[in-house]
């Protein structure tokens, strides 16, 4: 047997925190496809690569702590190695948390016909934790390739990959010391083996046999289902032994011990590690809340500080030269054309590019907390609150996330398990300010509010979580009756960044939001402009003034009497960010004055913080209802969500205006 | 070995986890959830037996365990189904 295999296929499999992705990562760079497993929504990424001349192609499954059918994630994992029988399963298991890793290694080594090869990674982590994995040893012990790992430093990753084309050269070299059931259980297991055979139509007896006996609910089903005369006798059985799925987990856990007893050096009792000492901090009930208040002021300082004098620097001096050039040299050409380039496509779609700052420095942050172990820590100081909305710490990360982008915030809601935890997660969503939305609102404070920018922003953002946390109570009080969902979590422990595994969480991101801004927003704004210019070819008097100025009786309400910032918010269901494109659409031409200035000229502070207010509670944006659709399977959520959100919005913004005007702010 | 959740404890020696305070080592002897909370449980490392040490319990929130070499936090109501015999 040769490599001569024009493409092999290797599953990368794991439990969570292993550092399975920053495996895969560091394989295939940009070489990845992201998407979904067909038909479910769980993020499937399949990357290629070459190793010595051989092309692989990687599929990363998603991490799961077992095999058993509990969730999606398991099921998919599992469907994947029984069907599609990927040449080589690479196991990547934490040398810190080897004894609980390898749970996952002894049901691969159960599965019929596959082929492992073991990484062991974050042996630095374990090092500074005490432990000393001896990599030989164990390899010696499960009979299996074990190689040892620090993929975040790119070391073991290309060592990984020639002993998986050893194995396809020598496939013999993999005479794996298999883990069996314990002896009690042992001669039900052969019978129910025997019962449904080994021509079942099925998958082979004795590994279908444990997983009946693990109580898998899709394996029994389905056995049920397709042998109704073998099922009679094989469901007594399992009826008389109910309490086998305990001692098959028991029995693998045996086995590792076995496994692990030669190979591992524990740390000596009584140590305090690293994480031990972080932690005492950060899942502190107060300090752990204090700190991460501090994590979020600086994400949002970050923001501030860094990302916004380079957002006005390419506004005012790239985009609006780049305006300038266009125009002089277009001269000639048609006044429409010239119209349609500077005002349509540079004003509106570059000025949403010029944000890219804002996203890229959010991202960054939130992969690094994600990266070091910090995020889970998040969930679980954030937990006793979130029970308030019947929600648990695990609800948090997803609207974290959504702090940078709505639409990755409401598929990360996945990872809440429970149906109707998840269905308010995604509802709550809208309500988290994300870059696009906060990118208006720093983009247009300054101007609006000089010095107190600051503060009314942070003003804006309070007032968003406070609604978040008042709807969520109200909704799981009325429409949930107040449900309890369960919350256990792994908090990996601390550990160094990687650059690799970051730059590309930023890279995905942001150029998701490229790709936005390039097709939705550019035709946006297009489609705005056309507008703006029917149909004289002047603002005045245009389809867009029209319509406008038709809502302006409802915009005073809030002191919006300028149909321009009406237009504005309306466009930014597109995209939040688009209400910069659509106020730069229909102000712009202006070459000495910055666009929120000229905007701020015509508004009162009250009309001001109205507009901010509303633009903040906004109906979610076409991704975001797009996303929801998606997530939810039905239309009538986001439909819910857009009814909802418009009287919150329609009626915070009110109700801040009538305020600020009897406090004297109307101007 | 899996009961209702609702049934009394079984032994007095027997305690819910979120009974422990911090350092406290002990050893699990009984899971009283559904069968979901216990699949889950066991594939993070539960099994009865197996030792396990409370590392934060503030006595709401919740109780953050090393169980297996790994830490794990359990929302209040999940530990209060870990029944376990102080060692």
């Amino acid at each position: 047997m040769s490599t001569s295999k024009a493409s092999l296929t290797i599953a990368l499999a794991g439990q969570p925190n292993a550092g399975k992705s920053t495996v895969f990562n560091m394989l295939t760079g940009l070489n990845q496809h992201v998407g979904n497993w067909p038909g479910k929504t769980v993020e499937q990424k399949i990357g290629l690569c070459t190793h010595n001349g051989q092309m692989i192609r990687l599929v990363d499954l998603p991490g799961t702590y077992s095999l058993t059918a509990n969730s999606e994630e398991e099921r998919i994992a599992r469907d994947f190695l029984l069907r599609e029988k990927p040449d080589v399963v690479v196991a990547i298991v934490n040398g810190a948390a080897l004894e609980r890793n390898l749970y996952l290694v002894a049901e691969l080594l159960n599965m019929p016909e596959l082929v492992v090869v073991v990484g062991v990674n974050m042996l630095d982590v374990a090092e500074q934790a005490g432990i000393h994995v001896e990599t030989h040893v164990l390899q010696a012990a499960l009979g299996v390739p074990v190689v040892p790992m620090v993929a975040c430093r790119n070391r073991g990753v290309s060592e990984l990959m020639d002993a998986v084309l050893r194995l396809i050269t020598n496939p013999d070299e993999f005479a794996p010391n298999r883990p069996e059931i314990r002896t009690e259980h042992r001669a039900v297991l052969a019978e129910i083996s025997f019962l449904l055979g080994e021509k079942n139509p099925l998958y082979p007896a004795d590994w279908t046999a444990i997983k009946l006996l693990e109580g898998d609910a899709e394996i029994t089903a389905l056995v049920r289902q397709s042998m109704p005369e073998a099922w009679e006798r094989i469901h007594t059985l399992l009826m008389q032994h109910e309490d086998a799925y305990m001692d098959v987990a028991g029995g693998r856990y045996e086995w590792i011990g076995r496994m692990m007893r030669a190979a591992v050096i524990k740390p000596k009792p009584g140590a305090i590690s690293i994480t031990d000492r972080l932690d005492k901090i950060a899942t502190h009930p107060f300090w752990g809340l204090v700190l991460l208040i501090g994590v979020f002021g600086l994400i949002f300082w970050l923001t501030y500080a860094a990302a916004m004098p380079v957002v006005n620097w390419l506004d005012t001096q790239v985009i609006s030269s780049a305006a300038e050039n266009v125009r002089q040299a277009l001269a000639p050409a048609p006044a429409w054309l010239v119209s349609f380039l500077v005002g349509g496509l540079i004003h509106g779609a570059g000025a949403v590019l010029a944000l890219l700052p804002v996203l890229i420095i959010f991202f960054a942050v939130m992969g690094l907390l994600e990266d070091v172990g910090y995020l889970a820590r998040s969930a679980y100081v954030t937990d006793r609150f979130m029970h308030w909305m019947g929600l648990h710490g695990r609800s948090f990360l997803p609207l974290f996330i959504g702090f940078g982008c709505n639409v990755p915030g409401v598929l990360g809601a996945r990872i809440v398990e429970e149906h109707r935890a998840r269905l308010l997660t995604i509802l709550l969503m809208p309500l988290v300010p994300c870059t696009g939305r906060m990118a208006v609102i720093v983009f247009l404070a300054p101007a609006f509010f000089g010095k107190n920018a600051a503060l009314v922003t942070w003003g804006l953002v309070a007032g968003n979580i406070l609604l978040l946390f008042l709807i969520g109570l109200a909704v799981n009080r009325s429409l949930f009756k107040g449900a309890h969902s369960v919350f256990i979590m792994e908090m990996p422990l601390y550990h160094l960044p990687n650059a690799r595994t970051i730059g590309l969480y930023v890279w995905h991101n942001t150029w998701a939001f490229v790709k936005k801004a390039g097709t939705i927003i550019l035709l946006a704004s297009a489609f705005i402009w056309l507008l703006a210019y029917l149909p004289e070819g002047n603002i005045q008097g245009s389809l867009l003034d029209t319509f406008g100025r038709w809502l302006e009786p409802a915009g005073r309400w809030l002191g919006l009497g300028d149909w321009r910032l009406i237009v504005a918010l309306l466009s930014s269901f597109v995209a939040k960010e688009n209400a910069i494109a659509t106020l730069g659409v229909l102000y712009g031409n202006n070459a000495t004055l910055g666009l929120a200035e000229q905007v701020a000229q015509t508004l009162t502070p009250a009309a001001a913080l109205a507009f901010l207010v509303v633009q903040m509670t906004f109906i979610p944006c076409a991704a975001t209802m797009a996303a929801i659709k998606q997530e939810t399977g039905s239309w009538k959520w986001p439909a819910f969500s857009v009814g909802l959100l418009l009287v919150i919005s329609f009626g915070a913004a009110v109700i801040v205006y009538q305020l600020a005007r009897v406090m004297g702010y109307g101007g | 070995m899996r009961t209702d959740p609702d049934t009394a404890i079984p032994s007095e020696k027997m305690k819910p986890i979120s009974d422990l305070a911090a350092g406290v080592r002990a050893v699990v002897r009984l899971l009283r959830g559904g069968e979901e909370f216990s699949h889950r449980m066991v594939a993070l490392g539960f099994t009865p037996g197996v030792e396990v040490m409370v590392v934060h319990n503030y006595g709401r929130g919740p109780v953050l365990v090393t169980v297996r070499g790994t830490r794990v936090a359990l929302g209040w109501g999940e530990a209060l189904k870990v029944l376990v015999e102080v060692l």
